[in-house]
């Protein structure tokens, strides 16, 4: 279990190295936006982990809603919480680089986009399931924010549907794959690209697969010290050796 | 001390009106029942006394079905489900679950209606039943603390439940309340219905309560059957020497300030 | 089913009559709805068409605001003596319950919106261009989903730590779409620049998604410790 952890932690760091390397040194500049257009290799695959964990999210708070008594449903719990948090992280991730690029690119920092205006709002949205989380006493906390979580997903294509015939300005510069031909991704940049987004899955999974060790860790204290609690005997012994 | 003999165990053929099985229950690592595992036959007066904090609010809940044990089943009438015996189930808190802004019939209708009763003289009789007038115009935050605790007991039976719960009915209540709620609660047991008391008077109910259980840090110390001896012998052993065999607590628990068992929630 | 209804109604009966008789809820909510109204007319002082083009928005947030106010109270009513428990042993169906606090929490507001808007007109001078009377769909379908998903936050919000603080946290992201929605569609009517989407079918779309969904939940919430 350990050693397979670190193997695979080890390989997503040393792909993420790579990845890193192929998207600042190897690919080529882009030419009207320059360097800045490097982030791209960042700002895209945060965003589809961030995605990913957001679907993750409610899916496991399905799971808990229907299996509240057991020990599936602490399971789902827990994963609930590992993906809302490293969901968060990763929107926060295109929140701030999304801006960063604007600026050079549009040369404005913030501009009513799409995209990033939908991130904006699931971004606020997450962080009240967090708010949420944190101030529901220990034990309703769990439900509480499953059911929360099921409004927050049916909410997403409300935001988008809102925020898209609000104000359409099209900023946004067009996903670039599948377009006409001679467009589209230089091959060095498409394979930074690609070796970013599956560095970047693997990240994610790594950190929700930590995240998820923790708060199962955390469920199983709380379990043991619940079983002292209740056994007479463990509590005596202790007592003793008090 | 109190002889216990392990009192009425239920009988074949009857179901148990309340049968609680291994039944632990903590808030967050605070436990306040640990194991415990009783049946009460129906048709029984039974009082639940212990410390504060010995678990008797906390078990009253768990068999409302306001709570939910960490470990263990509770059932009522045999049905483990709890929507399944809804109901058949009164329920009088320490607080009063009154509308204050509401006058006392106009409290009692509404509550009725949550049963599906929709009818006034049945209102009307169970205010009555609990001596207060049906006719009184006033609002129920101006009641008198012994009215309250009357009109709160009248909502808990108004749908004529099988099994009622109390918890704590008499504390801050003048003497003539207390005893018109006893003969109540008498006269349900009479009519075959199961009525458990948490008290720490259990002097009230001398002459109505058929037995007492005992609770203590959260487990089942005692249980036996409340006649003449086993209430001088309650009186003459205070409660806490009782179940702990060691701390002498000579004064009645006054201090008793209402928010056991439910502070969590 | 017909006792749904009946429980609702009575439920609703109950709430109104408790109202009427504190007045808790009216009184914070009137008052700190004019207050909205002033203030937004001191801090922009709009003419003519640029007040046609803000007023939506500006109406709609102080109603969002007012409605918080009220709707934190929904639930204080039935914590006060714990009466909340006395619902939660009885057979009754959690579904009448909610639906008579939402519908309560409607007629709350939408009083509220009656009393406000007059002074939305008169401090803004407002003049509608287009068909003023599509505003009344728009205010009933938008009041119902800031109403429907409130109702059910303050639910939860009263098992948190920060009862009132927790509402508009959880409220306000949540019911974004709907008060774009909403906004868009009361600027379109007042500025009688109609294209676009249909913003009043969008509120109905979010009305009938979260109205299931909050029937379909609030038995469990109800029902946890």
């Amino acid at each position: 279990m350990k050693n397979k952890f670190t193997i695979f932690a080890t390989l997503t760091f040393a792909l993420m190295a790579y990845g890193l390397y192929q998207a600042l040194a190897v690919a080529p500049t882009e030419r009207t936006m320059g360097d800045v257009q490097r982030i791209f290799y960042i700002h895209v695959p945060s965003a589809w982990i961030g995605g990913l964990c957001l679907a993750v999210n409610f899916l496991a708070s399905l799971v808990y809603l229907l299996q509240r008594n057991q020990p599936l449903g602490r399971k789902a719990d827990a994963l609930a919480v590992a993906s809302a948090e490293v969901g968060v992280i990763c929107a926060t991730v295109v929140l701030v680089t999304g801006p960063i690029w604007a600026h050079k690119a549009w040369g404005v920092w913030w501009a009513w986009d799409l995209r990033l205006t939908t991130t904006l709002v699931l971004w606020l949205i997450y962080l009240a399931y967090l708010m949420l989380r944190r101030f529901s006493p220990a034990g309703n906390a769990p439900l509480l924010a499953a059911v929360l979580a099921v409004f927050s997903f049916a909410d997403v294509p409300f935001v988008w549907f809102a925020i898209r015939f609000r104000e359409y300005r099209g900023n946004h510069p067009k996903p670039v794959f599948g377009s006409e031909p001679g467009q589209g991704l230089h091959p060095a940049m498409l394979k930074a690209f690609l070796i970013n987004l599956l560095s970047f899955t693997l990240f994610g999974i790594l950190l929700v697969a930590v995240r998820y060790t923790l708060e199962r860790a955390r469920q199983e204290l709380q379990e043991r010290r619940l079983r002292i609690a209740l056994d007479p005997e463990i509590r005596a012994a202790q007592e003793v050796t008090r | 001390m109190i002889s216990a003999p392990p009192a009425s165990a239920p009988t074949t053929g009857t179901v148990a009106a309340v049968e609680l099985h291994q039944v632990s229950k903590h808030f967050g690592s605070m436990a306040a029942l640990r194991g415990v595992s009783l049946n009460i036959a129906p048709g029984m007066v039974t009082m639940l006394l212990g410390e504060n904090g010995a678990g008797k609010s906390t078990a009253l809940r768990l068999i409302a079905g306001l709570a939910v044990p960490t470990r263990g089943t509770v059932a009522v009438f045999g049905q483990s489900e709890r929507e399944e015996w809804k109901a058949r189930l009164g329920y009088m808190p320490h607080a009063s679950l009154l509308y204050e802004e509401l006058g006392g019939l106009e409290n009692l209708e509404y509550f009725a209606a949550l049963y599906g009763i929709h009818s006034r003289p049945a209102c009307r009789k169970a205010m009555e039943e609990v001596g207060l007038d049906p006719g009184l115009q006033r609002r129920v935050g101006q009641y008198s603390q012994g009215m309250r605790q009357r009109l709160s007991l009248a909502r808990a039976v108004v749908h004529n439940p099988d099994l009622l719960l109390l918890d704590e009915p008499f504390s801050n209540v003048d003497a003539g309340s207390a005893s018109h709620m006893a003969q109540r609660l008498a006269a349900m047991r009479d009519a075959g219905k199961s009525v458990i008391v948490v008290t720490h008077q259990p002097q009230v109910l001398d002459g109505v309560a058929d037995e007492a259980v005992f609770l203590a840090e959260g487990r089942l110390a005692d249980r036996c059957r409340w006649d003449a001896a086993a209430m001088q012998k309650f009186e003459a052993a205070s409660l806490a020497s009782r179940v702990k065999g060691v701390r002498i607590v000579s004064d009645s628990p006054r201090r008793h300030g209402g928010t056991e068992g439910q502070d969590v929630s | 089913m017909a006792s749904l209804v009946q429980l609702t109604r009575i439920g609703l009966r109950k709430d109104l009559q408790l109202e009427w008789r504190s007045k808790d809820a009216l009184n914070a909510m009137l008052f700190f709805g004019g207050l909205v109204v002033v203030i937004f007319s001191f801090v922009f002082q709009p003419t003519g068409d640029e007040a046609r083009e803000i007023a939506g928005g500006l109406i709609w947030v102080a109603f969002l605001f007012a409605a918080v106010v009220a709707m934190n109270q929904t639930w204080a009513r039935e914590l006060r003596n714990q009466v909340l428990d006395a619902y939660r042993v009885s057979p009754a169906s959690p579904n009448a319950l909610f639906l008579s606090k939402a519908l309560g929490n409607f007629v709350f507001v939408a009083l509220l919106e009656l009393l406000m808007a007059p002074l939305f007109v008169i401090f803004f001078n407002l003049r509608a261009i287009g068909p003023a009377w599509q505003l009344i769909p728009v205010a009933l379908l938008g009041t119902w989903a800031l109403v429907v998903n409130g109702t059910f936050f303050s639910a939860l919000s009263i098992r948190t730590r920060s009862r009132e603080m927790m509402l508009p946290l959880i409220l306000f992201p949540i019911s974004l779409p709907a008060v774009i929605a909403m906004v868009e569609a009361t600027t379109t009517i007042l500025s009688g620049e109609g294209s676009g989407p249909s913003w009043p079918g969008a509120l109905a779309a979010y009305d009938v998604m979260f109205t299931t969904i909050c029937l379909m939940l609030f038995g469990t919430v109800l029902s946890a410790e």
